[in-house]
């Protein structure tokens, strides 16, 4: 195990902590550039969607996991950006000015959704945020003059100064990758400044905060603003890449589905959202996958127990039957959910934190470094 | 002026559509401060459970509704047991995110076992309307009143002046405390998700000739009942009933007096509004923040 002797306060903060991050991340980073040239179109086409599903992820991560502001609000706000840029496309404005203002106006809504959420707490900012996403909702539905209303708005193809980048190609990978990149460089450096420290200082103690004299009023509205505007940018870059956009893709059921990438991901650490944002976007695929294979895999197996053939085939279809039910990812969906809350509430990087930590100490390591504290309930309305 | 009070009447049968599903979030966060998202979710289970009962093994309704009810509030206990219990005490979030994940799958489970097409049942209020002069109020709609008016005197008169009620108060104040005192807090707490399971089958079973029984009827109504609770002061169950009837009367005039579009949203913008003015609804209670 590498100890990392500190002597002054810039190594305390510093992102990369020792040489191994460098080759480490060094890697990831070439494996990701090196992707579009090895993976066929489809699994390059997913992978964008972690891309994006990894910014949003970001972005809540900052919101709820470092301010502790729950919000259920998230897919609108990647509409504000979808629209923006499908709006000032058909302007005519280029690219390079679209993403930027997107973000910007995105950003300035959800500080004007910060000011009523600083007298909020718990459940009632969860229900403003409810509120405020279903009210876009159906503003993008009303306003046809800008939307097109329920009928949907085409996106044309993203024209990078000049250069046109369609949405199946590299280029578009690489676009996504570096936004992703970018803001999540930003958002370290984001964390490790007095700011970030505010946003952690207001999650653990909204009172003890204040006394430290951090104005609670700015930086909520600051958190809002930053995580709105980076789920902005995920808008502009997911009309790109879903080429049309309409309400009803932006329902309470995307902004669920962004909360669980930052549940199932781990709550407290930027890799929390990406690894998230991977099993998010790939669990759909990969019960696609399962749902052809198992019924027969099952069959093969009981077969191969001593079961007749005719009750293995019986079996196999009665599986397939089940697996081809209407409702079932909705069923799976809801499990994951539940078993991540009950036994993984630190999420997949928690668990990647207790693999390494048991490499780290073998043959010392404890269950109880990562038991959580349990408190009793006590009532909110003293709190 | 008879539009306008027909309206407002239909309003208030609405309104207490949400109210009596308010009533079951506002009961378990009275008790122990958990959100169960999941309430509407399982106010649809109960009609789906009076369907068997009923639509299907041919009982009796009275009986049929008995058997929902008890159904429920075994199956409220059992969630309880499984998957509030061992996460109790975490933030509270995390119960948010848990009782949704229970929503999603008792929604997508519901529609595998029941089919996804609407069922009905026939009921002592599905026909007949009751005239007042030029008003009209249909059967089924006065039976969701009644029963949403006595619920909540009952369970208000429960909470405020039994034994049991006031444990519910004090586990919901500061559960070790409450420990202290003697008081069983798990029992508790599973008596209560029971109650709160009873309250949804009752909404379920008096809405079947309403909404019909569907799959999905538990997440539209949920999330106009949410508001509802929130509005009136989660914990407060005279306000789950004032909030219900402002939502519902709102919806229903802004339904009717303003162009096409405002009615899905006129009660969340109230509801903004309020929230903005009073941050814990209107007869929520004034907190104040200590150390």
């Amino acid at each position: 195990m590498r100890f990392v002797f500190k002597t002054d306060y810039n190594q305390d903060i510093r992102i990369l902590k020792h040489s191994g991050y460098w080759w480490s991340y060094g890697a990831l980073l070439a494996v990701l550039v090196a992707a579009p040239f090895l993976l066929g179109s489809y699994l390059q086409s997913q992978l964008v969607f972690v891309f994006i599903y990894a910014i949003v992820g970001v972005a809540l991560m900052i919101l709820t996991g470092f301010t502790g502001q729950a919000s259920l609000g998230h897919a609108a706000f990647l509409a504000i950006g979808a629209y923006t840029a499908g709006f000032l496309q058909q302007l005519g404005v280029p690219f390079i000015v679209y993403f930027p203002v997107a973000a910007v106006l995105t950003g300035l809504v959800g500080a004007l959704v910060g000011f009523p959420a600083l007298r909020l707490q718990g459940i009632y900012l969860v229900i403003a945020t409810i509120a405020f996403a279903f009210i876009v909702e159906e503003v993008l539905a009303r306003w046809e003059s800008v939307t097109h209303g329920n009928e949907g708005m085409r996106v044309r193809t993203l024209d990078l100064v000049g250069m046109p980048v369609p949405r199946d190609s590299a280029a578009f990978y690489f676009l996504c990758l570096l936004v992703l990149v970018g803001v999540v460089v930003l958002a370290l450096n984001l964390l490790r400044s007095p700011t970030g420290r505010a946003f952690v200082a207001i999650r653990d103690s909204e009172t003890a905060g204040k006394s430290m004299g951090i104005d609670l009023a700015a930086y909520k509205v600051k958190s809002f603003a930053i995580s709105a505007a980076i789920t902005g940018m995920a808008g502009v870059l997911f009309a790109h890449k879903m080429t049309f956009i309409s309400p009803e893709m932006f329902t309470l059921l995307l902004s669920i589905e962004f909360i669980m990438v930052i549940i199932i991901g781990g709550a407290f650490g930027v890799h929390g959202a990406i690894l998230g944002a991977i099993f998010m976007v790939m669990v759909d695929p990969f019960l696609t996958a399962l749902k052809d294979d198992v019924p027969v895999l099952a069959a093969n197996v009981a077969s191969s127990f001593g079961m007749a053939q005719d009750a293995a085939t019986h079996l196999q279809e009665k599986l397939s039957k089940i697996g081809s039910a209407a409702g079932l990812k909705g069923a799976i969906y809801g499990l994951i959910i539940m078993m991540f809350i009950l036994f993984e509430p630190y999420g997949l990087y928690g668990r990647w934190l207790k693999v390494k930590l048991f490499f780290q100490l073998f043959p010392l390591y404890k269950r109880a470094t990562f038991k959580r504290q349990k408190t009793y309930v006590k009532s909110e309305r003293n709190r | 002026m008879l539009d306008f009070i027909q309206q407002l009447v239909s309003g208030i049968a609405l309104g207490c559509v949400y109210g009596l599903i308010a009533l079951g979030f506002v009961l378990i966060y009275k008790a122990t401060e958990v959100v169960n998202f999941a309430q509407g979710d399982l106010m649809m289970l109960g009609g789906f459970f009076v369907f068997t009962f009923i639509g299907l093994m041919g009982l009796d309704y009275w009986l049929g509704f008995l058997f929902a009810v008890c159904g429920m509030a075994v199956f409220g206990m059992a969630t309880e047991r499984i998957l509030v219990r061992p996460i109790l005490g975490y933030p509270q979030f995390s119960i948010v995110m848990a009782t949704i994940g229970l929503g999603y799958f008792l929604r997508s489970i519901a529609g595998m076992i029941w089919g996804t097409d609407d069922l009905r049942i026939e009921t002592p209020f599905s026909a007949g309307v009751l005239k007042i002069g030029d008003l009209v109020l249909a059967h089924d709609k006065l039976s969701v009143i009644v029963a949403t008016v006595i619920l909540c005197s009952v369970l208000y008169a429960f909470f405020n002046y039994t034994r049991m009620g006031t444990a519910m108060r004090a586990t919901s104040e500061n559960m070790l405390a409450a420990y202290y005192m003697g008081i069983p807090v798990k029992r508790v707490v599973s008596l209560i998700w029971a109650i709160s399971a009873a309250v949804a089958a009752c909404a379920g079973v008096l809405l079947a000739p309403i909404t019909f029984i569907h799959s999905n009827v538990g997440l539209v109504l949920g999330l106009k009942a949410f508001p509802a609770a929130v509005l009136g002061g989660f914990g407060s169950i005279p306000g789950a009933l004032v909030g219900g009837l402002i939502i519902g009367i709102i919806e229903s005039l802004a339904g009717f007096y303003l162009p096409q579009g405002w009615k899905d949203i006129a009660p969340y913008i109230v509801l903004l509004v309020v929230l903005v003015v009073r941050p814990h609804g209107l007869f929520g209670p004034s907190m104040r923040k200590k150390v």
